[in-house]
Order: C-alpha cells, then sequence, then structure tokens
C-alpha cells in the first residue's frame, strides 16, 4: 500500500493515537456539560414563567380556528371569494396606513436629525470633556430604553388622540437609538482630517463638520433608512394606544371580533412593510457601494 | 519672538517631552531632530496647542500660549499654522475648500459651516493655490491628488491662515524625493520671502542641513544640541541617532551643502537602500 506518510513504529502510533482520544474525550465532555447546562437552564426557566407544554397543545386549535375565522367573510365564504366585500375599507385604511408611514416618516426625520446634532458631542474622540459626554449618553440611553408605546401613551395624555403622539413617541426613541449608533460610528473615524482643520483655529462644530461629517455621512443615512424601516413596523401598532395611525382600526376590528377586517388590516400592514424593507434596502446597497468605492 | 520655557508632556510614565527650553527669533527655519519617539512631534502638538503640557509654557512675545482657552487658543492657532506627515486633509472635499479652511478662525461659525466664503477668501486661496502651481486643481477632491500635492494644498492652507509660525511635523516623511525637494523649497521659500518663522520636525539629517539656519537635536524628550547645521560634530550627530547613525549619515558633510546637492544625495540613497 502507498501512503502519503512514512509510517512510524508502531508503539509511537499508539501513543500519538491515545493523548489525541484524550484530547478529543476532554472536548467532547465539555461540549456534553454544557449542553446539559443549557437543558438545566430552560427547563428551570420554563418552569418559572409557567409554560405549559399541555395546555400550549390543547389550545394550538384556537389559534388555528382564529387565523381561519380572520379568513371567512360574515358569510361563511372565503374572504378571496369576494376582495370587494373582504376589503370594504380600503379607502379609510389606506388613508390611516399613509398617517402611519407619515408618523414613521416624520418621526424618523426628526430624531435623526436630533441624533445628527448631538452624536459628536456624544463620541470619546470628539468630545474630550466627560461633563458633556457622560450626562449626553445617559440621556439617549433613556429615550431609547422606554419603549415607544409607553411614551405614545403619556402623549396621548397630554395632547390628546391622534398622529402627534405616535409622531413624537417614535422621534423620541429614533433619536435614543440612532444617537447611540452615530457616536459609535463617530468613534471609528480616522481623526487626521479633524485634526488638521482643528489646527487652523477653527471651532469645534467646523472641525466637526469638515473633519468627521464627510467620513460618516453615508453610514448614518444607511442607519436612519434601517431606522426608517423599524418604525414603520413601530407605528403600525401605535395606534393601540390611540397614538394615530392604521393599529387604532387593527386593534378595534380585534377587539370587535370583525374578523375579516382584522386579515385585511395585516396583510396591508404587511404587504406596506415589505415593499419599504425592499426600496430601503435596495438603496442602503447602493449607498455601501458607492462608499467602498471611494 | 517664540520662548519654550521648560516644557514637560507626560504619558502615562513616559515623559514624551521633558524640560524643553528654547527660543526662536522671528524668521528663523529651525530644523528639529532626532529618531522617531525623540518627543519632536509632541513639542510642535504642544507650541499648537493640539496637545495640553503637562510643565511649563509657551510665550509668544508677550502671549501665554499655553494659558489660552476659547477664542483666544482658536486664535493662536491660526497664527500657529500647522503642517502634518500624512497631510491632514479632508479627503472628500476639493482642494479649494480644504485651503479655504485656512479661513476658519477668521470667518464666523455659521458661514464656515455653510461654506458662505468670501470672495476676497476665495481669490486668496487660489493665489496661495497659484504659488505651488495648483491653481488648476482648485475643483479636483484633494484624496485624488498624490502625495506631493496633498501637501502643497496643506501648505497653501497653511498660508491662508496668515500666520507668523508654521510647524511642519515630518512634512516630507510620506513623499519620493522629487517631491520631497518641492516641498522643503516651498517652506524655504515661505519663511525667506514672507519671514514666517518655521519650526520643522526632520528625522533626515542632510535634509535638515541642507534648509535649516538652525538645528534642534532632541533624545528622550531633551533637546541634546542646539546650534547651526554646521557646528553638529559627527559624535553629536551618532548620539542623536544612535545606532541609526551609520545610516543617517554615510559622508562627512561639507560645510552649507547647497539645496539641490542634498536632496540629489538624498535621491541616490533612497534608491541604493530600496535595492
Amino acid at each position: 500500500m502507498v501512503t502519503a506518510a512514512s509510517s512510524l513504529p508502531q508503539r509511537r502510533v499508539e501513543h500519538l493515537d491515545a493523548a489525541y482520544r484524550t484530547a478529543v474525550r476532554a472536548k467532547r465532555r465539555r461540549a456534553l456539560l454544557f449542553a446539559a447546562a443549557f437543558a438545566v437552564a430552560v427547563i428551570l426557566a420554563a418552569i418559572s414563567a409557567e409554560v405549559d407544554l399541555l395546555k400550549l397543545a390543547d389550545k394550538i386549535g384556537n389559534f388555528t380556528s382564529y387565523l381561519g375565522r380572520i379568513f371567512h367573510l360574515d358569510d361563511g365564504r372565503l374572504v378571496f371569494a369576494d376582495i370587494g366585500e373582504w376589503y370594504w375599507g380600503i379607502s379609510k385604511w389606506s388613508r390611516l396606513l399613509l398617517e402611519t408611514l407619515i408618523i414613521a416618516y416624520v418621526g424618523t426625520a426628526l430624531g435623526a436629525a436630533g441624533a445628527l446634532l448631538v452624536c459628536f458631542a456624544a463620541a470619546a474622540n470628539l468630545m474630550p470633556k466627560a461633563w458633556i459626554r457622560v450626562p449626553l449618553r445617559r440621556f439617549l440611553e433613556f429615550c431609547r430604553t422606554v419603549p415607544e408605546l409607553v411614551f405614545a401613551l403619556i402623549f396621548v395624555i397630554a395632547f390628546g388622540l391622534g398622529p402627534i403622539p405616535g409622531l413624537l413617541a417614535i422621534a423620541i426613541h429614533t433619536f435614543g437609538a440612532l444617537g447611540k449608533q452615530f457616536f459609535e460610528v463617530a468613534e471609528n473615524i480616522d481623526m487626521k482630517p479633524v485634526e488638521g482643520v482643528t489646527a487652523t483655529g477653527a471651532s469645534w462644530p467646523v472641525a466637526v463638520r469638515f473633519g468627521a461629517l464627510p467620513q460618516v455621512a453615508a453610514n448614518f443615512v444607511s442607519y436612519a433608512l434601517l431606522r426608517f424601516e423599524i418604525n414603520v413596523r413601530g407605528a403600525s401598532i401605535l395606534g393601540f394606544v390611540g397614538a394615530g395611525g392604521i393599529g387604532q382600526d387593527l386593534i378595534e376590528a380585534i377587539r370587535k371580533f370583525y374578523y375579516s377586517d382584522v386579515s385585511a388590516i395585516l396583510l396591508l400592514i404587511i404587504a406596506t412593510v415589505v415593499v419599504i424593507d425592499l426600496v430601503t434596502e435596495q438603496v442602503r446597497h447602493r449607498l455601501i457601494e458607492v462608499e467602498a468605492r471611494r | 519672538m517664540l520662548q519654550i520655557q521648560g516644557l514637560t508632556k507626560q504619558f502615562g510614565t513616559v515623559r514624551a517631552v521633558d524640560g524643553v527650553t528654547l527660543s526662536v527669533p522671528p524668521g528663523q527655519m529651525v530644523g528639529v531632530i532626532g529618531r522617531s519617539g525623540a518627543g519632536k512631534s509632541t513639542m510642535l502638538r504642544l507650541i499648537n496647542r493640539l496637545e495640553d503640557p503637562t510643565e511649563g509654557r509657551v510665550l509668544f512675545g508677550d502671549l501665554d500660549v499655553s494659558a489660552l482657552k476659547g477664542r483666544g487658543l482658536r486664535g493662536w492657532r491660526a497664527r500657529c499654522a500647522m503642517i502634518f506627515q500624512q497631510f491632514n486633509l479632508v479627503g472628500r472635499l476639493d482642494v479649494l475648500g480644504n485651503v479655504l479652511l485656512g479661513r476658519s478662525y477668521a470667518v464666523a461659525t455659521p458661514r464656515a459651516l455653510l461654506k458662505l466664503w468670501a470672495e476676497q477668501d476665495k481669490a486668496i486661496a487660489l493665489s496661495a493655490l497659484e504659488q505651488f502651481d495648483m491653481g488648476l486643481l482648485a475643483a479636483q477632491r484633494a484624496d485624488t491628488l498624490s502625495g506631493g500635492q496633498q501637501q502643497r494644498v496643506a501648505i497653501a492652507r497653511a498660508l491662508v491662515q496668515q500666520p507668523d509660525v508654521i510647524l511642519a511635523d515630518e512634512p516630507i516623511a510620506s513623499l519620493d524625493p522629487r517631491n520631497t525637494r518641492t516641498v522643503m523649497d516651498a517652506l524655504r521659500r515661505i519663511n525667506q520671502e514672507l519671514g514666517i518663522t518655521v519650526l520643522c520636525n526632520l528625522h533626515d539629517l542632510d535634509i535638515a542641513k541642507a534648509y535649516c539656519d538652525r538645528l534642534v537635536g532632541m533624545a528622550a524628550g531633551k533637546v541634546v544640541f542646539d546650534g547651526r547645521p554646521e557646528s553638529l560634530t559627527e559624535s553629536e550627530a551618532h548620539e542623536l541617532y544612535g545606532l541609526e547613525a551609520g545610516e543617517v549619515i554615510d559622508l562627512p558633510m561639507p560645510v552649507q551643502v547647497p539645496a539641490h546637492v542634498a536632496s540629489a544625495r538624498l535621491a541616490d540613497r533612497r534608491a541604493a537602500s530600496a535595492h
């Protein structure tokens, strides 16, 4: 038999083989221990959260039957049999959907503008003064950790029902989320242009505007577009708390058992989100390509 | 008169600049020489106040530079322009825009932010560019230029600051021999024709000797030589450069080498070491 390697004496081979087996066995034991620990943790978590698989199996039928019901019209026909009847409220829903998009769009724009204004002051490389940087970061954190729905509820109480509270809630959350992403991008820039401009006697805003902004602009736009996608989804449920948009009709349909309306509105939302995702993804990819060519 | 008194900068436990005292009369061209890591760069950054000193101070006439803050500090930076090894231009901005940034102290911040430069400032910037044969490249993006061209844009940016002092931190270390000569000639011309004081960090002794009125040698943050180029003896140069001495001084230098001879020699040496 032809072998690639010259063969070793039998005893030496046995010795190496034993060493290899021991090493592999130790690795396998560690992997098994880890898997066991993970399984125990899952079980403990399930017990403390009162997850009951039997109950889940028992009630799964309710879920599928609900799915079935929302795809039937009141007269028992499948929704697809009469699209006109199914989408009887299309003009009202389109208006509400447009309102949702506007809430998401204006909220993203306002939040992104605010984030752009403050992010450089939160970046450690550009803002050496900790007494500005640290409180600003905490404030951004606060803005993004409080859920949009909570902000929306508070603003509904303050400003009344309608799109304004939703818009403000989206803007604040976007400000916090984009602010963090923006300053993290800004912390990775090449500092040489910033120093070059600073050394001419330029003020801090001028040094940032010319030294830092051109390096981060494309990245910022990309993040803002991604946030817009997220905000369209977020804005579609703000109506649950009366903060404008399609959500208010969706929750009404769910609560009042207007079954076919639920499916009609849900599909409308899904279609819109898919279209927005596809479009912004295209734009973002083009931006990344432009950036890579530089 | 630029006066540096007991200037010290400590980074952690390292004293990058250690008790440097110097005075530079107006109009002098000073070459700061020494190995990399000797503290040359930090010293220039301390003078421009890109770094703050740990101890000591910098005076310019009656002005205590090390005590300046806010607009006063910016005014000082405008008066003492800085040129960098890596040019430090804004790559995505065109050439004229980069040069105009040299006017950013003289122009109100909102105008500068919106690039609302006065026609007069544009004229100053264009004529500074044209001095270095770069006028026709004004609309080109800075990062499309060669290293030598970028450094000339940086010098033009420094000039439109209308500075009293120019600090050049290894201005030729990233350039080929031909551009080295163009850039050093430009600095020498600015110094002689406009009377601007130039402090130039150089690790290349031949170039320093060929272009400067005075050499300041630094080692481990301290000044170890200060005098006319011809008074630097071989043993002093040896101390400055340590083990690198053999590479740096391959021949005894004649007194006052004309510029073209020095750069031609440099070109030969670079070519030889490239093989």
